[in-house]
């Protein structure tokens, strides 16, 4: 059987990768450019007409002072939750790798929230915030005292709560695997030099996990840019719409308002600028990196 | 006592402390979970008049489960989830597998380079940005959405460049080209090589990449949200969301409704949880 011929492999692609290939062009591919398209136009979703606007959309977005409210709140709302986030699950990882009695079931406890969708821990925590908090805090002030769901800055900060409850777990576990790989014999010979622990850590194991770092920080930017279950859940934006964050608007832009135009043209800013944020610090991150 | 004896003693105390520590974070993790299971048991008035009390006025009561699960139509969503998630998980697996394959054999075919890097650049891609033009084309233009086997093969489009990403660097790795020309000089074409030869060794990525995407689909709200509209068709957290939108003053069935909501999944986390924490941590640390 002759091996390079055109038809031998058409055969042998269409055989293995055809479904997959087709599957992924349909579903990403194919939207992608259709998107590029529908952001020239100014399509209301329904009707048979998609009138050609040229570039008013993207116009019409940088003019949109609602959206770039929500993508102000959204950079904020990221840089806090990334860096407590990361910084949380770096601690957990720590404590996790001393080898203290129980270590594994903690590994497993503090993973659970990442079991469960972001809509079912929204509302759980919205019942936790509305009725728990509010009992504990009514209890203390001696009357009834707000939620935090309620003003403005506590449902941000409910919203950064949330999402560091929920990864935490997670980047616990990546930088736990960054903790296992750096060998003790790289600790001891620091060490037996002349270090205590603390400059073991700081010199020498946390620039050896630099990878889990970057990826860490890499995964959390991509995950709160595009923050969507929770918010929906927790927030729905509330109250008056001032925790609409970018990707809501984008949801609310082209379903409910229907301009399915502007809101591509939106989702589009919205996965550059992620693009970009996301792309910088691994390649800042990368520049640096040792190995051992 | 010695230095030794007092290091020693030193970093008992420390181990102590560092327990310490970690048994109160972890406390505060659990607390939400806590909550809804303290509050699941109780009346709507006792849960309004005091959440925090372990149990309520009128006593212990089960009765807001079943009417949760009525309302929430809670076997037919949970079987609906099920349905999905299982159908594509195993055509993931499948699919990208096989994808994987061709493209690491056959990596100098011009058309593999470009499937492949058009895969690889797409990861970064958000859904947010596929999600407008999906609608339109899946359910404008050829209307083919409120079918759940339209979302199924969505899911699997969506996982397939990440999955084969992975099932790539495995076949590349571990599965030496020899074996497979011993497979062929022993008879077997290239389709039985592959089921019977590499397939089998590719089993710990198929694990990863299996927990990674059904914990994924299970979850999943947005997709299925835009592609099942129809009240028969929803999956878990679909009917979550619209369990609260229509009883959320009755608190104590939102109760049951998380909790069944969460249930399944937890369950299979007791029994599964060694598998779980490894897939994910090699599956986040490869990809």
């Amino acid at each position: 059987m002759k091996q390079n011929t055109l038809s031998y492999k058409v055969k042998q692609y269409l055989m293995f990768a055809g479904p997959g290939t087709i599957l992924f062009l349909a579903v990403v591919i194919i939207p992608f450019l259709y998107g590029l398209y529908l952001t020239l136009t100014s399509w209301d979703g329904v009707s048979a007409v998609k009138p050609f606007v040229g570039f008013d959309n993207f116009a019409a977005a940088f003019s949109d002072v609602d959206y770039w409210h929500a993508m102000g709140r959204t950079v904020i709302y990221s840089a806090i939750s990334v860096v407590l986030i990361n910084v949380v699950a770096f601690a957990l990882a720590y404590l996790v790798t001393k080898g203290i009695k129980g270590q594994n079931f903690f590994r497993a406890g503090f993973f659970v929230p990442n079991l469960i969708g972001g809509i079912v821990l929204g509302y759980i925590w919205k019942f936790v915030f509305n009725r728990a908090f509010v009992a504990i805090a009514s209890a203390i002030s001696g009357g009834s005292a707000p939620s935090l769901l309620s003003t403005t800055n506590g449902a941000m900060f409910c919203l950064i709560l949330v999402s560091v409850w929920q990864y935490a777990g997670y980047m616990m576990l990546i930088y736990v695997a960054g903790f296992m790989s750096v060998s003790a014999d790289v600790k001891e010979a620091a060490m037996i030099d002349g270090c205590n622990s603390s400059q073991a850590m700081w010199n020498v194991t946390i620039p050896l996990m630099r990878a889990s770092f970057v990826q860490c920080i890499f995964l959390s930017i991509t995950r709160c840019f595009v923050v969507y279950d929770v918010n929906l859940s927790l927030t729905n934006g509330e109250p008056f719409n001032s925790s609409v964050m970018a990707a809501m608007h984008v949801y609310n832009q082209a379903f409910t308002y229907k301009n399915y135009g502007l809101g591509q043209a939106e989702a589009l800013i919205l996965f550059i600028v992620c693009a970009v944020v996301g792309v910088t610090q691994v390649m800042i991150g990368k520049r640096g990196e040792v190995a051992a | 006592m010695t230095d030794n004896e007092r290091a020693a003693r030193k970093k008992k105390i420390m181990n102590v402390i560092m327990w310490v520590v970690l048994l109160i974070v972890f406390i505060c993790f659990i607390t939400p979970f806590i909550l809804v299971i303290i509050n699941v048991f109780k009346t709507k008035g006792d849960i309004t008049s005091n959440p925090l009390a372990l149990i309520g006025e009128h006593g212990f009561t089960l009765k807001n489960f079943p009417e949760a699960m009525k309302k929430m139509n809670f076997w037919r969503v949970f079987g609906n989830s099920f349905f999905i998630t299982t159908c594509a998980t195993i055509l993931t697996i499948i699919v990208s597998s096989m994808t994987a394959y061709v493209f690491v054999r056959n990596g100098k075919w011009k058309f593999v380079t470009l499937i492949f890097s058009l895969m690889i650049a797409s990861m970064v891609i958000p859904f947010q940005v596929l999600m407008v033009p999906l609608v339109s084309v899946y359910g404008g233009l050829l209307g083919v959405l409120n079918h759940r086997i339209t979302l199924i093969l969505m899911h699997v489009g969506f996982s397939v460049s990440m999955a084969m990403f992975m099932f790539h660097g495995a076949i590349k790795t571990n599965i030496p080209l020899e074996l497979e020309e011993a497979a062929t000089i022993d008879g077997c074409n290239k389709w039985q090589t592959y089921w019977k030869i590499v397939f089998p060794l590719l089993t710990p990525t198929i694990a990863t990449v299996a927990i990674i995407n059904a914990m994924a689909y299970w979850n999943d709200y947005l997709l299925p949200s835009l592609v099942l509209k129809k009240k028969e068709l929803y999956t878990i957290p679909i009917a979550t969301q619209a369990f609260y939108g229509t009883y959320s003053t009755d608190i104590g069935l939102v109760m049951a409704a998380l909790l069944l909501a969460m249930l399944p999944i937890l369950i299979l986390y007791i029994f599964l949880q060694k598998y779980i924490v490894e897939g994910v941590t090699s599956g986040a640390v490869k990809g």
